[in-house]
């Protein structure tokens, strides 16, 4: 059966050929390609590592981020509540210091009235003194002498009345 | 219901009547479906393409044989065509060199020289070599032109051969040492499915039955062989000459040693027998399924007919099928390749 019998010639080529495809393929073939792919799985797992690390990185700045807004919101709440207790402190201030002001100045006034009144009377009182001289002197005719004695006299009876009176 | 059957039975015998008139015209010479197969599941010294108008087609390849007694001498085969002489060369048409190159020497007798030739098969095995060549290291270069990059199409194809191989078939076979044997293994997986798939097309680039030929898959079968036994570890050796057995089936007649032995050798037997039986069966079930369509053509008109129809529809499903085999028998030789080299691999 020459179906079953190699041939020589074919055997020779085939060897040659064979041989040579597997020592090309060897060298410049498969171990080119099983890298590169190698390469590019090794490339694609960093890519992912590094993506996750990225975006594990993100979620901390934007938590970060919500916990400095939360702060400021928290701050600002806090300013504004100060600000308000402030402002009414400063009202309620004002308002005493009004208050005490206004007080003293009707005290003032008050004061001031007194003295203007008591002055009043102490003018009216030596207008009335002059007056009671005069008249005394008029009725008695310049008799009596308009001496200091006389005088005291004349005082202590009109503070005798003006006390009576009040 | 009864027109039906009536009808049916009326064109049952007109087609019968139909098969008898017209198988007397034929007068054709029979056609030899053994020699037509043969003829192209063997080698030749041409690539016969086609017959047009009584002329033969064909490209003539180089003959290159090696006298004992005149050295080397080279022709192209159109010279030997038609039982023609060239330089007292000769195709051989009868004895145990039927079809090959023989020479008449001084003596008279008829002598086989050294043939090298390139014949059908050495240039079918050339041009598949060139397209595997071509296609890994287009594939390499692509990689290396495009680094970190997925490819897509017929390199994106190549890769998850490449990596199916490697990752299903060679890592679960070898185990952690694979890496050494990856190219042999592929290269082997590429080599066979190229030619099986090349030895399938009908005209002339293909056609060739590269892998049905018992010469390639002996070389193949050899390289396994040659691998499996060169980096054998101690314990696999020690499995073969001293396997674990009872006693008496080792000591006073080495039986399972004896049996263990010939299976370093009957794997590889296995493996070339297996690879070039699916092929070369492959290649004859087509052919002889295109001869039945000119086998029938004495049998009539009708029968012709419905035998091409037969016979071009079994032809296409069985093209199918050798694609499938094409593939399986590479995938199966790389895997059982593998896996005998894995078995050479035993620890403990």
């Amino acid at each position: 059966m020459s179906l079953l019998t190699p041939d020589l010639g074919l055997l020779f080529w085939m060897i040659v050929s064979f041989g040579m495809v597997l020592v090309i393929l060897s060298k410049y073939g498969f171990p080119v390609i099983i890298k590169a792919i190698e390469q590019r799985k090794a490339y694609i797992d960093n890519s992912l590592e590094q993506a996750r690390l990225v975006k594990e990185q993100l979620a901390d700045v934007q938590m970060e981020a919500d916990k400095i807004l939360m702060d400021a919101k928290e701050k600002q709440h806090a300013i504004l509540q100060e600000a308000i207790t402030e402002k009414e402190k400063i009202i309620y201030e004002a308002r005493t210091k009004a208050e005490a002001e206004a007080r003293q100045q009707i005290t003032e006034a008050t004061q001031r009235i007194q003295e203007e009144k008591e002055r009043a009377i102490r003018d009216i009182r030596s207008e009335i003194t002059g007056l009671s001289i005069t008249i005394a002197e008029k009725v008695i005719k310049e008799k009596i002498d308009s001496s200091g004695k006389q005088q005291q006299i004349i005082n202590r009876l009109l503070d005798e009345v003006s006390f009576s009176k009040s | 219901m009864n027109d039906i059957s009536n009808s049916r039975l009326w064109w049952m015998i007109g087609m019968i009547w139909l098969c008898f008139t017209t198988s007397v015209k034929a007068e054709s010479s029979p056609v030899d479906v053994q020699e037509i197969v043969f003829s192209h599941i063997q080698d030749a010294y041409t690539w016969h393409i086609t017959k047009w108008n009584g002329k033969e087609i064909t490209i003539s390849l180089p003959v290159l044989v090696k006298s004992e007694e005149r050295g080397w001498s080279f022709f192209f085969s159109h010279n030997l065509h038609d039982g023609n002489a060239y330089d007292n060369y000769y195709l051989a048409t009868e004895g145990d060199h039927a079809g090959k190159v023989v020479e008449k020497n001084s003596r008279g007798e008829v002598v086989r020289p050294l043939d090298l030739s390139l014949t059908k098969n050495v240039c079918g095995l050339f041009i598949s070599c060139t397209i595997i060549l071509f296609i890994i290291l287009w594939t390499a270069r692509w990689y290396k032109k495009h680094p970190n990059e997925v490819p897509g199409g017929f390199i994106g194809l190549i890769e998850t051969a490449i990596c199916y191989m490697q990752d299903n078939v060679i890592k679960g076979a070898i185990g952690k040492d694979y890496k050494r044997y990856n190219s042999y293994l592929l290269t082997v997986f590429f080599f066979i499915l190229i030619n099986n798939l090349i030895g399938i097309i009908p005209v002339f680039p293909g056609g060739a039955n590269v892998t049905g030929n018992i010469a390639v898959t002996g070389v193949l079968a050899a390289c396994t062989f040659i691998v499996v036994n060169l980096f054998a570890t101690k314990n696999y050796w020690k499995e073969i000459f001293w396997p674990k057995a009872p006693i008496y089936l080792k000591l006073p007649l080495p039986i399972m040693p004896l049996v263990e032995f010939f299976g370093v050798f009957t794997k590889p037997f296995a493996l070339m027998i297996r690879l070039f039986a699916n092929i070369m069966a492959g290649h004859t079930i087509i052919l002889a399924l295109t001869c039945l369509i000119f086998i029938t053509t004495s049998m009539g008109l009708l029968v012709n007919f419905g035998m091409t129809i037969v016979s071009v529809f079994f032809s296409a499903f069985m093209n199918c099928l050798e694609l499938l085999v094409a593939c399986l028998q590479a995938y199966i030789f790389t895997l059982l390749s593998a896996n005998y080299i894995g078995l050479a691999k035993v620890e403990d």
